[in-house]
């Protein structure tokens, strides 16, 4: 590739639940300062591997490395919430906000292992020393850093279920940010987004990448996100990987057509779709 | 409701659905024809020779009456202003709302009366008794309050706590002499070390399930009180508790030897109301501590974590919380102060048994918590108000007052689904507080 050091490299995992092979082999490497993006049609598997990746299911085979601060942390082998606290932050596709607390609440709660330290385990804190204070404000501050750049200052002391869905999507994903993450695993993120949403999470994801240089690992069904903004795209079917490269070499990869519209002489879908298919899959 | 024009009675008749109204109605009244029946229709009497029963029909059908219309009522509330129910938008319901602007106020109002109720002309012995009670409820509601309101880890089990507490106050006074003020600490390390261990079977159990397993650890926590009989004496229950010392000072009217009583310190004649009054302050003071720390806490990372936790676990974990640990430290914490407030149940009383640790203990606590609004400091006072001062004040009812008491858990329950205060304040603010849509639109 570029040049970029690999930050997360997939080896051979394989996922079955039961008698069903969900991922099938699958090794791909996301880097650094890029945004990944894995795409396939329904139940190709994709949010399997997120859930691999965050340690919600333990691989029936492969490893997971991730390379982070010159250590390679073997993810396969640790409890979900320490994959959090080494760098590996993530969204879900169906939102999952804390809603009965405030916007800002929930972007300190996401601070939560440094703060804990600040206040000295509970201990500190509950005496008031001005150390935790101090932490405290800092932790304000990150969040209120994150809620200028989304848009959601005027509002950060709302409820978080009172959001409207497009605010809730963008909120969660500061709230992944203020972890301090080396990578952003996001799940659908473009989901219910009308099309000037979009358009701002395409801008909100290049800026994470470009300005706080970390590493993006994207789940999207929507092309345009994923062809406008991403720098590798894995693509796969049946939980197997069938093409992985830059969005131009995807857009003219044979397989990649063939799984989303079909073999071309299957005439089942009705020319108009296959027609709006290909056009946003084929370059120009 | 302000400014809203009722529809035109024609248009309300034709939008209630008779048959079905009828059909609910006629339910109600059904299930309380049956358990009016044996419970209000029949009455033990003395006979010559024995008990026999006597038969109130009549009362039975006031109450099958009384039940039916208030159903007819509901359900015709329902259909001709659906908010009622929903929004909650009684009278009732609005205190908290109107008392809003006052509450800080109110706090330190309430707080000062608390100090002075001992002082005041109408204060008596049992009035300092019964203000006693409350505040130890108060004090296990929030502190039960950590694992329920906070956490979101319903427990059923939470009178085990006060029962180590008790218990091991008491049996370290018996062995080692020790005074209250030394077993205190002792008591609230040995309960908080129970609420862990509780909490390690429980990690993975949540709502229901987690409620069973909590209820059965308080029975079992009874049942060993009740059958280890060389260490706890059973059912006997456990006597002579030593009472608690005001800087080493005894509450009796003769000192032991080289000591001096409270009450020749500082020149007084003898009164059995001073321990009282002692007692009375000294759960004040418990109870305030436990409300400082609560409220602190929640202010503090773990307390976030808790709120969090009972929003999305796996949000949580997501974000690399340890759920864990989370966890049990709120077990921990509301348990020890069900220990303290265990010991100072057992220096109250001077004998503990079994007895007072049954599972309705721990059902009160609960309600305390869930009818004040979960979560709600406030609510936690108030509650405990109603919960214990009305079967108090209803004790001329006699055998109703039970029934009084569940109708006014009904009523609560209808206009105030989330409890008396269910308003939550967030721990931090950007904008400070400015007007009422600071949070956001508000959800029924």
């Amino acid at each position: 590739m570029n040049g970029r050091a690999p930050l997360l490299e997939v080896e051979h995992l394989t996922m079955r639940f039961g008698g069903l092979v969900a991922i099938d082999d699958l090794s791909f490497v996301a880097n650094e300062r890029e945004i990944t993006a894995i795409i396939g049609p329904n139940g190709a598997g994709k949010t399997t591997v997120f859930n691999c990746l965050t340690g919600f299911y333990k691989p029936t085979v492969g490893q997971l490395t991730f390379h982070v601060d010159g250590h390679d942390l073997l993810l396969e082998q640790l409890e979900g919430f320490r994959i959090a606290r080494a760098g590996l932050a993530r969204t879900f596709q169906n939102i999952r906000l804390f809603g009965q607390m405030s916007v800002l609440e929930n972007l300190v709660v996401a601070q939560h292992n440094a703060l804990m330290r600040a206040s000295g385990y509970t201990v500190l804190g509950v005496l008031g020393f001005a150390s935790y204070r101090h932490a405290e404000e800092a932790a304000v501050a990150r969040a209120r850093d994150w809620l200028d750049r989304i848009n959601l200052t005027e509002r950060a002391d709302w409820n978080a279920a009172n959001l409207p869905y497009g605010q809730q999507r963008r909120l969660e994903i500061a709230r992944a940010m203020c972890t301090q993450p080396k990578l952003l695993c996001l799940d659908e993120p473009a989901a219910g987004l009308n099309p000037r949403e979009t358009a701002e999470l395409g801008q909100l994801l290049v800026s994470i990448r470009d300005e706080v240089g970390i590493g993006v690992l994207l789940i999207e069904h929507d092309m345009s996100v994923v062809m406008g903004i991403s720098d590798h795209i894995v693509v796969l079917d049946y939980g197997r990987k069938i093409a992985d490269g830059t969005p131009d070499a995807i857009k003219r990869d044979a397989n990649v057509i063939k799984a989303y519209l079909g073999e071309p002489e299957e005439e089942e879908l009705p020319p108009e779709v296959a027609a709006d298919l290909a056009a946003e899959l084929r370059p120009g | 409701m302000a400014g809203r024009v009722l529809a035109d009675p024609a248009a309300i008749e034709s939008r209630i659905d008779w048959p079905a109204a009828l059909k609910e109605t006629g339910l109600a009244a059904f299930v309380a024809l049956v358990l009016f029946l044996p419970l209000v229709g029949m009455e033990t009497i003395k006979i010559e020779g024995g008990t026999g029963l006597r038969f109130r029909f009549d009362w039975v059908l006031i109450g099958v009456a009384l039940v039916a219309a208030g159903r007819l009522l509901l359900v015709g509330l329902r259909t001709v202003r659906p908010e009622t129910i929903a929004i909650a938008t009684t009278p009732v319901a609005r205190i908290p709302a109107l008392l809003g602007p006052y509450a800080r106020f109110l706090v330190v109002a309430g707080v000062v009366f608390a100090f002075v109720l001992p002082l005041l002309p109408f204060a008596n012995r049992y009035v300092v008794d019964i203000a006693t009670t409350v505040l130890i409820y108060v004090m296990l509601g929030w502190g039960l309050n950590i694992v329920v309101g906070l956490a979101g880890l319903l427990d059923l089990g939470y009178v085990a706590f006060y029962a180590v507490g008790a218990y091991s106050y008491a049996l370290f006074a018996q062995w080692f002499g020790l005074g209250f003020w030394e077993c205190l600490p002792l008591a609230g390390a040995l309960a908080a070390s129970f609420g862990i261990l509780l909490g390690f079977p429980v990690l993975r159990l949540r709502g229901d399930y987690l409620a069973i397993v909590t209820l059965g650890f308080g029975e079992i926590i009874r049942i060993i009180l009740l059958n280890w009989y060389p260490v706890t004496r059973g059912p006997d229950g456990l006597s002579n508790i030593p009472r608690p010392t005001f800087f080493g000072m005894e509450f009796s009217r003769s000192a032991p030897e080289g000591e001096v009583a409270f009450h020749e310190f500082f020149g007084l004649s003898y009164s059995g109301f001073h321990r009282v009054v002692f007692l009375y302050f000294l759960i004040l003071l418990l109870a305030l501590i436990t409300n400082a720390f609560v409220l602190r806490i929640r202010k503090l990372p773990i307390g976030r974590a808790w709120e969090a936790l009972r929003e999305d676990e796996i949000a949580c974990r997501a974000l690399g919380i340890n759920p864990t640990n989370t966890k049990l430290t709120a077990f921990a914490l509301g348990a020890m102060f069900g220990g303290f407030g265990g010991s100072f149940f057992a220096t109250r009383q001077g004998f503990i048994s079994p007895e007072s640790f049954t599972f309705i203990e721990s059902a009160t606590i609960l309600a305390i918590v869930v009818l004040g609004g979960m979560g709600s400091q406030i609510g936690v006072v108030f509650a405990a108000m109603v919960l214990i001062l009305l079967p108090e004040l209803g004790r001329e009812f006699e055998q109703f007052r039970m029934l009084l008491f569940g109708a006014a858990m009904v009523m609560i329950m209808v206009w105030r689904p989330r409890g008396l205060f269910a308003h939550r304040d967030p721990t931090l603010r950007l904008h400070g507080r400015v007007g009422i849509a600071a949070g956001g639109p508000e959800r029924p």
